[in-house]
Protein backbone atom coordinates (compact mmCIF):
# COMPACT_ATOMS: atom_id res chain seq x y z
CA UNK A 1 0.00 0.00 0.00
CA UNK A 2 1.48 3.09 -1.02
CA UNK A 3 1.02 5.31 2.73
CA UNK A 4 -0.75 8.82 2.16
CA UNK A 5 1.63 11.62 2.53
CA UNK A 6 -0.71 13.77 4.61
CA UNK A 7 -3.85 14.12 6.92
CA UNK A 8 -6.79 16.89 7.50
CA UNK A 9 -5.89 18.41 11.29
CA UNK A 10 -6.05 21.57 13.21
CA UNK A 11 -3.05 23.86 12.90
CA UNK A 12 -2.37 25.49 16.08
CA UNK A 13 -0.29 28.72 16.88
CA UNK A 14 2.34 26.96 18.39
CA UNK A 15 2.80 24.99 14.94
CA UNK A 16 1.93 22.05 16.40
CA UNK A 17 -1.26 19.83 14.66
CA UNK A 18 -4.40 18.76 16.28
CA UNK A 19 -7.03 15.72 15.51
CA UNK A 20 -9.68 17.02 17.02
CA UNK A 21 -10.96 20.67 18.09
CA UNK A 22 -12.15 20.41 21.65
CA UNK A 23 -12.39 23.65 24.15
CA UNK A 24 -12.29 21.95 27.81
CA UNK A 25 -13.25 23.38 31.11
CA UNK A 26 -10.38 22.42 33.17
CA UNK A 27 -11.02 22.09 37.04
CA UNK A 28 -7.44 22.32 39.06
CA UNK A 29 -8.82 20.29 41.77
CA UNK A 30 -11.24 17.79 42.98
CA UNK A 31 -13.59 20.43 44.70
CA UNK A 32 -13.78 22.40 41.57
CA UNK A 33 -15.45 19.69 39.29
CA UNK A 34 -18.94 20.90 40.22
CA UNK A 35 -18.12 24.02 38.62
CA UNK A 36 -15.89 23.09 35.59
CA UNK A 37 -18.99 20.85 34.64
CA UNK A 38 -21.51 23.28 35.15
CA UNK A 39 -19.91 25.37 32.24
CA UNK A 40 -19.87 22.68 29.94
CA UNK A 41 -23.03 22.20 30.82
CA UNK A 42 -24.42 26.08 30.44
CA UNK A 43 -22.18 26.32 27.11
CA UNK A 44 -22.58 23.82 24.12
CA UNK A 45 -19.52 22.51 22.68
CA UNK A 46 -17.35 22.50 25.57
CA UNK A 47 -16.29 19.40 27.28
CA UNK A 48 -15.40 19.71 31.37
CA UNK A 49 -12.20 17.33 32.38
CA UNK A 50 -13.67 16.10 36.13
CA UNK A 51 -10.91 14.18 38.26
CA UNK A 52 -10.21 13.06 41.81
CA UNK A 53 -7.07 14.99 43.04
CA UNK A 54 -5.23 18.81 42.99
CA UNK A 55 -5.09 19.59 46.51
CA UNK A 56 -2.81 19.51 49.21
CA UNK A 57 0.12 17.22 46.98
CA UNK A 58 3.63 17.85 47.00
CA UNK A 59 7.00 17.31 45.27
CA UNK A 60 7.27 15.02 42.98
CA UNK A 61 3.45 14.27 42.90
CA UNK A 62 2.30 18.11 42.60
CA UNK A 63 5.27 18.61 39.74
CA UNK A 64 3.10 15.49 37.84
CA UNK A 65 -0.30 17.14 38.83
CA UNK A 66 0.46 20.69 37.30
CA UNK A 67 2.30 18.57 34.08
CA UNK A 68 -0.43 16.73 33.65
CA UNK A 69 -2.72 19.19 34.27
CA UNK A 70 -0.57 22.13 31.88
CA UNK A 71 0.28 19.41 29.21
CA UNK A 72 -3.65 18.47 28.59
CA UNK A 73 -4.56 22.31 27.87
CA UNK A 74 -1.27 22.34 25.56
CA UNK A 75 -2.52 19.52 23.55
CA UNK A 76 -3.06 20.75 20.00
CA UNK A 77 -6.40 18.53 20.01
CA UNK A 78 -7.87 21.22 22.25
CA UNK A 79 -8.45 24.49 20.93
CA UNK A 80 -9.17 26.51 23.44
CA UNK A 81 -9.43 26.83 27.24
CA UNK A 82 -11.23 27.69 30.97
CA UNK A 83 -8.90 26.69 33.76
CA UNK A 84 -10.98 26.75 37.05
CA UNK A 85 -9.54 26.27 41.06
CA UNK A 86 -10.63 27.07 44.07
CA UNK A 87 -7.22 29.40 44.61
CA UNK A 88 -5.74 32.25 42.82
CA UNK A 89 -2.27 30.93 42.59
CA UNK A 90 -2.22 27.37 41.59
CA UNK A 91 -4.74 28.21 38.75
CA UNK A 92 -2.97 31.42 37.27
CA UNK A 93 0.22 28.68 36.98
CA UNK A 94 -1.36 26.39 34.81
CA UNK A 95 -2.97 29.31 32.63
CA UNK A 96 0.36 30.78 32.45
CA UNK A 97 1.90 27.99 30.97
CA UNK A 98 -0.74 27.29 28.69
CA UNK A 99 -0.35 30.76 27.26
CA UNK A 100 2.47 29.74 26.06
CA UNK A 101 0.99 27.95 23.29
CA UNK A 102 -0.41 31.18 21.83
CA UNK A 103 -3.98 29.31 22.43
CA UNK A 104 -6.97 31.07 23.93
CA UNK A 105 -6.45 30.76 27.46
CA UNK A 106 -8.29 32.01 30.90
CA UNK A 107 -8.84 31.04 34.91
CA UNK A 108 -11.27 31.71 37.16
CA UNK A 109 -11.00 30.85 41.08
CA UNK A 110 -13.63 30.65 43.22
CA UNK A 111 -12.66 31.38 46.36
CA UNK A 112 -14.49 35.28 47.35
CA UNK A 113 -17.07 34.61 44.69
CA UNK A 114 -18.52 31.06 45.00
CA UNK A 115 -20.01 28.29 41.83
CA UNK A 116 -22.26 30.53 41.01
CA UNK A 117 -20.10 33.57 40.11
CA UNK A 118 -17.83 31.68 38.79
CA UNK A 119 -20.41 29.76 36.63
CA UNK A 120 -20.99 32.95 35.44
CA UNK A 121 -18.35 34.59 34.50
CA UNK A 122 -16.48 31.34 33.30
CA UNK A 123 -19.26 30.51 30.66
CA UNK A 124 -19.28 34.07 29.00
CA UNK A 125 -15.50 33.37 28.26
CA UNK A 126 -16.69 29.70 27.53
CA UNK A 127 -19.25 30.79 24.75
CA UNK A 128 -16.49 33.13 23.26
CA UNK A 129 -14.27 30.15 22.98
CA UNK A 130 -16.26 28.15 22.09
CA UNK A 131 -17.63 30.08 19.11
CA UNK A 132 -14.27 31.24 18.30
CA UNK A 133 -12.95 27.38 18.31
CA UNK A 134 -15.84 26.74 16.03
CA UNK A 135 -14.75 28.45 12.83
CA UNK A 136 -11.31 26.88 12.86
CA UNK A 137 -10.87 24.56 9.87
CA UNK A 138 -9.05 21.45 8.90
CA UNK A 139 -5.89 22.01 6.41
CA UNK A 140 -4.06 19.05 4.86
CA UNK A 141 -0.59 18.30 7.35
CA UNK A 142 2.45 16.23 6.67
CA UNK A 143 1.58 12.94 8.44
CA UNK A 144 4.75 13.75 10.18
CA UNK A 145 2.32 15.96 12.46
CA UNK A 146 1.11 12.98 13.93
CA UNK A 147 2.55 12.15 17.47
CA UNK A 148 1.19 8.52 17.86
CA UNK A 149 0.80 6.77 21.10
CA UNK A 150 0.13 3.18 22.10
CA UNK A 151 -0.97 1.16 25.22
CA UNK A 152 -2.03 -2.30 25.30
CA UNK A 153 -5.21 -3.81 26.90
CA UNK A 154 -7.04 -6.43 28.67
CA UNK A 155 -4.73 -8.51 26.20
CA UNK A 156 -4.51 -12.27 25.67
CA UNK A 157 -2.31 -14.20 23.43
CA UNK A 158 -4.24 -13.09 20.26
CA UNK A 159 -2.62 -9.33 21.32
CA UNK A 160 1.14 -11.20 21.29
CA UNK A 161 0.30 -12.72 18.22
CA UNK A 162 -1.59 -10.46 16.02
CA UNK A 163 -2.78 -7.05 17.67
CA UNK A 164 0.85 -5.81 18.96
CA UNK A 165 2.32 -6.19 16.16
CA UNK A 166 0.08 -4.77 13.46
CA UNK A 167 0.64 -1.97 16.19
CA UNK A 168 4.66 -2.73 15.06
CA UNK A 169 4.37 -3.32 12.01
CA UNK A 170 2.39 0.48 11.78
CA UNK A 171 5.26 2.21 13.65
CA UNK A 172 7.95 0.07 11.46
CA UNK A 173 6.35 1.37 8.46
CA UNK A 174 5.30 6.05 9.90
CA UNK A 175 8.95 5.79 11.58
CA UNK A 176 10.79 7.07 8.44
CA UNK A 177 8.38 9.34 7.70
CA UNK A 178 8.88 11.38 10.82
CA UNK A 179 5.93 10.76 13.16
CA UNK A 180 6.62 10.57 17.01
CA UNK A 181 6.11 7.90 18.39
CA UNK A 182 5.74 6.49 22.27
CA UNK A 183 5.25 3.55 24.32
CA UNK A 184 4.94 3.03 27.87
CA UNK A 185 3.63 0.34 30.99
CA UNK A 186 6.94 0.26 32.65
CA UNK A 187 5.38 -2.51 34.83
CA UNK A 188 4.50 -4.34 32.19
CA UNK A 189 7.73 -5.14 30.79
CA UNK A 190 8.91 -7.56 33.54
CA UNK A 191 10.63 -10.10 32.27
CA UNK A 192 11.49 -8.74 29.14
CA UNK A 193 12.81 -5.60 30.86
CA UNK A 194 16.23 -6.63 29.02
CA UNK A 195 15.41 -7.25 25.57
CA UNK A 196 13.67 -4.07 26.39
CA UNK A 197 16.35 -2.06 27.10
CA UNK A 198 18.56 -3.49 24.01
CA UNK A 199 16.47 -1.52 21.82
CA UNK A 200 17.44 2.08 23.11
CA UNK A 201 18.90 3.79 20.24
CA UNK A 202 22.01 4.99 22.54
CA UNK A 203 23.71 3.62 25.44
CA UNK A 204 22.03 6.52 27.33
CA UNK A 205 18.79 5.70 26.64
CA UNK A 206 19.09 1.91 27.63
CA UNK A 207 20.45 2.54 30.94
CA UNK A 208 17.79 4.99 31.68
CA UNK A 209 15.49 2.79 30.86
CA UNK A 210 16.94 0.34 33.43
CA UNK A 211 16.93 2.32 35.56
CA UNK A 212 13.41 3.60 35.20
CA UNK A 213 11.90 0.15 35.07
CA UNK A 214 14.15 -0.97 38.26
CA UNK A 215 12.87 1.80 40.30
CA UNK A 216 9.46 1.17 39.46
CA UNK A 217 10.21 -2.86 40.43
CA UNK A 218 11.50 -2.11 43.31
CA UNK A 219 8.65 0.06 44.00
CA UNK A 220 5.86 -2.48 43.11
CA UNK A 221 8.07 -5.54 45.37
CA UNK A 222 8.13 -2.92 48.41
CA UNK A 223 4.34 -2.99 48.35
CA UNK A 224 3.59 -5.87 47.34
CA UNK A 225 1.57 -8.03 49.63
CA UNK A 226 1.40 -10.95 47.84
CA UNK A 227 3.17 -12.57 44.84
CA UNK A 228 0.87 -9.99 42.17
CA UNK A 229 -0.50 -12.96 40.48
CA UNK A 230 -3.76 -11.68 41.00
CA UNK A 231 -3.06 -8.58 39.22
CA UNK A 232 -0.65 -8.98 36.84
CA UNK A 233 -1.23 -10.90 34.32
CA UNK A 234 -5.08 -9.90 35.50
CA UNK A 235 -7.86 -12.47 35.42
CA UNK A 236 -9.11 -11.21 31.93
CA UNK A 237 -5.81 -11.71 30.76
CA UNK A 238 -5.44 -15.26 32.38
CA UNK A 239 -9.07 -16.17 30.67
CA UNK A 240 -7.80 -15.05 27.50
CA UNK A 241 -4.63 -17.48 28.17
CA UNK A 242 -1.87 -15.23 29.40
CA UNK A 243 0.23 -17.33 32.19
CA UNK A 244 2.77 -15.31 33.49
CA UNK A 245 3.82 -11.07 33.57
CA UNK A 246 6.94 -12.62 31.24
CA UNK A 247 4.67 -13.44 28.45
CA UNK A 248 2.15 -10.65 28.74
CA UNK A 249 5.60 -8.63 28.55
CA UNK A 250 6.58 -9.90 25.31
CA UNK A 251 3.54 -9.52 23.70
CA UNK A 252 3.32 -6.07 24.83
CA UNK A 253 6.73 -5.69 23.37
CA UNK A 254 5.69 -6.40 19.93
CA UNK A 255 4.01 -3.01 19.99
CA UNK A 256 7.58 -1.30 18.59
CA UNK A 257 8.22 -3.35 15.78
CA UNK A 258 12.10 -2.95 15.36
CA UNK A 259 11.82 0.56 16.21
CA UNK A 260 14.63 1.89 18.72
CA UNK A 261 14.25 4.53 21.44
CA UNK A 262 15.93 7.59 21.33
CA UNK A 263 14.86 8.61 24.91
CA UNK A 264 13.10 8.11 28.05
CA UNK A 265 10.62 10.42 29.26
CA UNK A 266 9.32 11.24 33.24
CA UNK A 267 5.35 10.62 33.49
CA UNK A 268 3.28 13.03 31.19
CA UNK A 269 6.93 14.68 30.02
CA UNK A 270 6.72 16.41 26.24
CA UNK A 271 9.44 15.20 24.09
CA UNK A 272 12.07 17.04 22.98
CA UNK A 273 14.73 15.09 21.05
CA UNK A 274 12.64 15.13 17.63
CA UNK A 275 11.13 12.63 15.66
CA UNK A 276 11.20 8.84 16.85
CA UNK A 277 9.83 6.41 19.12
CA UNK A 278 9.66 7.37 23.23
CA UNK A 279 9.41 5.55 26.11
CA UNK A 280 7.47 7.33 28.76
CA UNK A 281 7.61 5.89 32.46
CA UNK A 282 3.94 5.08 33.40
CA UNK A 283 1.38 2.70 35.24
CA UNK A 284 -0.08 -0.28 32.86
CA UNK A 285 -3.14 0.90 33.95
CA UNK A 286 -5.34 2.10 30.34
CA UNK A 287 -6.61 5.68 30.89
CA UNK A 288 -4.00 6.71 33.46
CA UNK A 289 -1.43 5.81 30.73
CA UNK A 290 -3.31 7.20 28.12
CA UNK A 291 -4.01 10.72 30.03
CA UNK A 292 -0.18 11.14 30.42
CA UNK A 293 0.29 10.13 26.93
CA UNK A 294 -1.88 12.98 25.68
CA UNK A 295 -0.60 15.50 28.67
CA UNK A 296 2.57 15.50 26.45
CA UNK A 297 1.32 16.34 23.54
CA UNK A 298 0.13 12.97 21.74
CA UNK A 299 -2.24 13.54 19.31
CA UNK A 300 -3.39 10.04 18.09
CA UNK A 301 -3.95 6.79 19.81
CA UNK A 302 -3.60 2.92 19.21
CA UNK A 303 -5.32 0.33 21.36
CA UNK A 304 -4.37 -3.18 20.83
CA UNK A 305 -6.68 -5.40 22.83
CA UNK A 306 -7.34 -8.87 23.53
CA UNK A 307 -10.17 -9.50 25.22
CA UNK A 308 -11.73 -6.11 24.75
CA UNK A 309 -10.98 -3.35 27.02
CA UNK A 310 -13.32 -0.22 26.05
CA UNK A 311 -10.92 2.63 27.01
CA UNK A 312 -11.01 6.26 25.85
CA UNK A 313 -9.48 9.65 26.78
CA UNK A 314 -11.41 12.84 26.29
CA UNK A 315 -8.89 14.64 23.79
CA UNK A 316 -6.79 12.43 22.73
CA UNK A 317 -8.97 9.90 20.17
CA UNK A 318 -8.43 6.02 20.70
CA UNK A 319 -8.36 3.81 17.91
CA UNK A 320 -9.02 0.03 19.22
CA UNK A 321 -7.67 -2.51 16.91
CA UNK A 322 -8.39 -6.38 18.19
CA UNK A 323 -7.82 -9.73 16.45
CA UNK A 324 -10.02 -12.02 18.89
CA UNK A 325 -12.43 -13.10 16.84
CA UNK A 326 -14.75 -13.50 19.78
CA UNK A 327 -13.74 -9.76 20.49
CA UNK A 328 -14.87 -8.65 17.38
CA UNK A 329 -18.35 -10.71 17.50
CA UNK A 330 -18.85 -9.93 20.74
CA UNK A 331 -18.32 -6.19 21.60
CA UNK A 332 -17.70 -4.67 17.88
CA UNK A 333 -19.17 -1.56 19.15
CA UNK A 334 -15.90 -1.04 20.70
CA UNK A 335 -13.49 -2.16 17.80
CA UNK A 336 -12.47 0.38 15.01
CA UNK A 337 -9.78 -2.17 12.98
CA UNK A 338 -10.64 -6.06 12.94
CA UNK A 339 -7.55 -7.57 12.34
CA UNK A 340 -8.89 -11.18 13.54
CA UNK A 341 -7.94 -12.94 9.78
CA UNK A 342 -4.19 -12.57 11.04
CA UNK A 343 -4.95 -15.34 13.19
CA UNK A 344 -6.82 -17.67 10.18
CA UNK A 345 -3.77 -16.35 7.85
CA UNK A 346 -6.30 -14.47 5.72
CA UNK A 347 -4.54 -11.37 6.21
CA UNK A 348 -0.83 -10.79 6.46
CA UNK A 349 0.92 -8.97 9.46
CA UNK A 350 1.69 -6.24 6.85
CA UNK A 351 -2.16 -6.21 5.31
CA UNK A 352 -3.12 -5.71 9.04
CA UNK A 353 -0.54 -2.89 9.77
CA UNK A 354 -1.70 -0.83 6.23
CA UNK A 355 -5.51 -1.13 7.47
CA UNK A 356 -4.42 0.14 10.87
CA UNK A 357 -2.54 3.04 8.79
CA UNK A 358 -6.09 3.32 7.32
CA UNK A 359 -7.86 3.35 10.36
CA UNK A 360 -5.93 5.94 11.68
CA UNK A 361 -5.84 8.43 9.43
CA UNK A 362 -9.78 8.17 8.90
CA UNK A 363 -9.81 9.16 12.46
CA UNK A 364 -7.43 11.33 12.20
CA UNK A 365 -9.32 12.97 9.64
CA UNK A 366 -12.19 13.60 11.91
CA UNK A 367 -14.02 10.29 12.02
CA UNK A 368 -15.72 9.58 15.48
CA UNK A 369 -13.25 6.37 17.14
CA UNK A 370 -16.15 4.07 18.42
CA UNK A 371 -14.89 5.44 22.13
CA UNK A 372 -15.81 8.95 20.84
CA UNK A 373 -19.41 7.73 19.79
CA UNK A 374 -19.52 5.57 23.03
CA UNK A 375 -19.14 8.39 25.03
CA UNK A 376 -15.54 7.03 26.78
CA UNK A 377 -13.92 10.23 28.14
CA UNK A 378 -11.58 8.59 30.77
CA UNK A 379 -9.49 11.54 32.44
CA UNK A 380 -7.22 9.95 35.09
CA UNK A 381 -4.57 11.48 36.84
CA UNK A 382 -1.58 9.32 38.21
CA UNK A 383 -0.82 10.25 41.50
CA UNK A 384 2.56 9.24 43.25
CA UNK A 385 1.72 8.86 46.87
CA UNK A 386 -0.14 10.33 49.27
CA UNK A 387 -1.34 13.77 49.37
CA UNK A 388 0.02 15.71 52.67
CA UNK B 1 -3.17 -21.68 4.72
CA UNK B 2 -5.48 -22.10 7.58
CA UNK B 3 -4.07 -23.51 11.05
CA UNK B 4 -4.84 -24.53 14.28
CA UNK B 5 -1.94 -23.13 16.37
CA UNK B 6 0.33 -20.93 16.01
CA UNK B 7 3.94 -20.71 17.13
CA UNK B 8 5.57 -17.64 17.20
CA UNK B 9 9.39 -18.57 17.43
CA UNK B 10 11.76 -22.11 16.19
CA UNK B 11 12.87 -22.35 19.20
CA UNK B 12 9.28 -22.32 21.33
CA UNK B 13 7.48 -25.10 23.29
CA UNK B 14 4.76 -24.02 23.25
CA UNK B 15 1.88 -22.96 20.68
CA UNK B 16 -1.52 -21.14 21.01
CA UNK B 17 -4.81 -22.31 19.97
CA UNK B 18 -6.15 -19.99 17.03
CA UNK B 19 -9.55 -21.68 16.54
CA UNK B 20 -12.20 -21.78 18.44
CA UNK B 21 -11.08 -24.76 20.42
CA UNK B 22 -9.39 -27.75 19.60
CA UNK B 23 -10.44 -31.22 20.97
CA UNK B 24 -8.62 -34.20 22.76
CA UNK B 25 -6.68 -36.60 20.03
CA UNK B 26 -7.11 -33.58 17.51
CA UNK B 27 -4.89 -33.97 14.86
CA UNK B 28 -3.76 -30.22 14.45
CA UNK B 29 -1.61 -27.99 11.74
CA UNK B 30 0.62 -25.96 13.71
CA UNK B 31 2.28 -22.59 11.75
CA UNK B 32 5.60 -21.07 13.11
CA UNK B 33 5.04 -17.46 12.21
CA UNK B 34 9.23 -16.93 12.40
CA UNK B 35 10.10 -18.88 9.75
CA UNK B 36 6.89 -20.05 7.90
CA UNK B 37 7.34 -23.82 8.22
CA UNK B 38 4.36 -25.97 9.19
CA UNK B 39 4.22 -28.61 11.54
CA UNK B 40 2.12 -31.54 13.21
CA UNK B 41 0.62 -32.28 17.16
CA UNK B 42 -1.97 -34.44 18.39
CA UNK B 43 -3.38 -32.90 21.36
CA UNK B 44 -3.90 -34.50 24.84
CA UNK B 45 -6.77 -31.87 26.71
CA UNK B 46 -9.40 -29.99 25.13
CA UNK B 47 -7.99 -26.43 24.90
CA UNK B 48 -9.86 -23.60 24.17
CA UNK B 49 -8.87 -19.89 21.75
CA UNK B 50 -5.82 -18.09 22.72
CA UNK B 51 -4.47 -20.98 25.51
CA UNK B 52 -1.71 -22.85 24.54
CA UNK B 53 -0.55 -26.47 23.98
CA UNK B 54 2.69 -28.05 25.10
CA UNK B 55 4.60 -29.06 22.12
CA UNK B 56 6.97 -31.01 23.52
CA UNK B 57 7.33 -33.27 26.94
CA UNK B 58 8.13 -31.07 29.90
CA UNK B 59 9.14 -31.28 33.67
CA UNK B 60 9.23 -29.92 36.23
CA UNK B 61 11.61 -26.79 36.27
CA UNK B 62 11.64 -26.72 32.81
CA UNK B 63 11.47 -23.19 31.46
CA UNK B 64 8.64 -22.50 28.82
CA UNK B 65 10.02 -20.53 26.01
CA UNK B 66 7.77 -18.58 24.00
CA UNK B 67 8.57 -15.37 21.24
CA UNK B 68 12.10 -17.05 21.51
CA UNK B 69 12.14 -16.09 25.19
CA UNK B 70 11.91 -17.64 29.12
CA UNK B 71 8.50 -16.75 30.07
CA UNK B 72 8.28 -19.25 33.06
CA UNK B 73 9.02 -21.86 34.55
CA UNK B 74 7.21 -25.46 34.82
CA UNK B 75 5.47 -26.29 38.01
CA UNK B 76 3.97 -29.48 37.14
CA UNK B 77 5.24 -32.32 34.95
CA UNK B 78 3.35 -31.46 31.25
CA UNK B 79 2.86 -34.00 28.58
CA UNK B 80 3.33 -32.99 24.83
CA UNK B 81 -0.19 -31.83 23.92
CA UNK B 82 -1.35 -30.83 26.93
CA UNK B 83 -2.69 -27.42 28.08
CA UNK B 84 -0.08 -25.38 29.32
CA UNK B 85 -1.28 -22.16 31.84
CA UNK B 86 -1.14 -21.24 35.47
CA UNK B 87 -2.54 -24.40 36.59
CA UNK B 88 1.34 -25.67 35.62
CA UNK B 89 3.24 -22.40 34.65
CA UNK B 90 4.47 -20.13 36.97
CA UNK B 91 6.33 -16.44 36.57
CA UNK B 92 9.80 -16.26 37.90
CA UNK B 93 9.42 -12.78 38.63
CA UNK B 94 6.85 -12.74 41.77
Amino acid sequence: MKIPKSFLGYKRENGRVGTRNHVIILPVDDISNACAEAVANNIKGTMALPHSYGRLQFGADLDLHFRTMIGTGKNPNVAAVIVIGIEPKWTKRIVDEIAKTGKPVEGFHIERTGDIGTIMKASKKAQEFAMWASEKQREECPLSDLWISVKCGESDTTSGLAANPTVGNLMDKLEPLGVHLCFGETSELTGAEKVCATRGATPEASKKFMKTWSDYNDFILKEATDDLSDSQPTAGNIAGGLTTIEEKAFGNFQKIGNCKFIDVLEPGEEPTKGKGLYFMDTSSAAAECITLQAAAGFNIHLFPTGQGNIVGNPIEPVVKLTANPLTVKGMGEHIDCDVSKILSREMTMSQAGDELIKSMIRVANGRLTCAEALGHKEFVMTKLYRSA
Amino acid sequence: MATDIIIHDEKDNVGVVVIDKISPKQDCDCWIMENDKTVKIQSVDEIQLGHKIAMVDLNEGDTILKYGHDIGKVVKSIKKGEHVHVHNVKTKKW
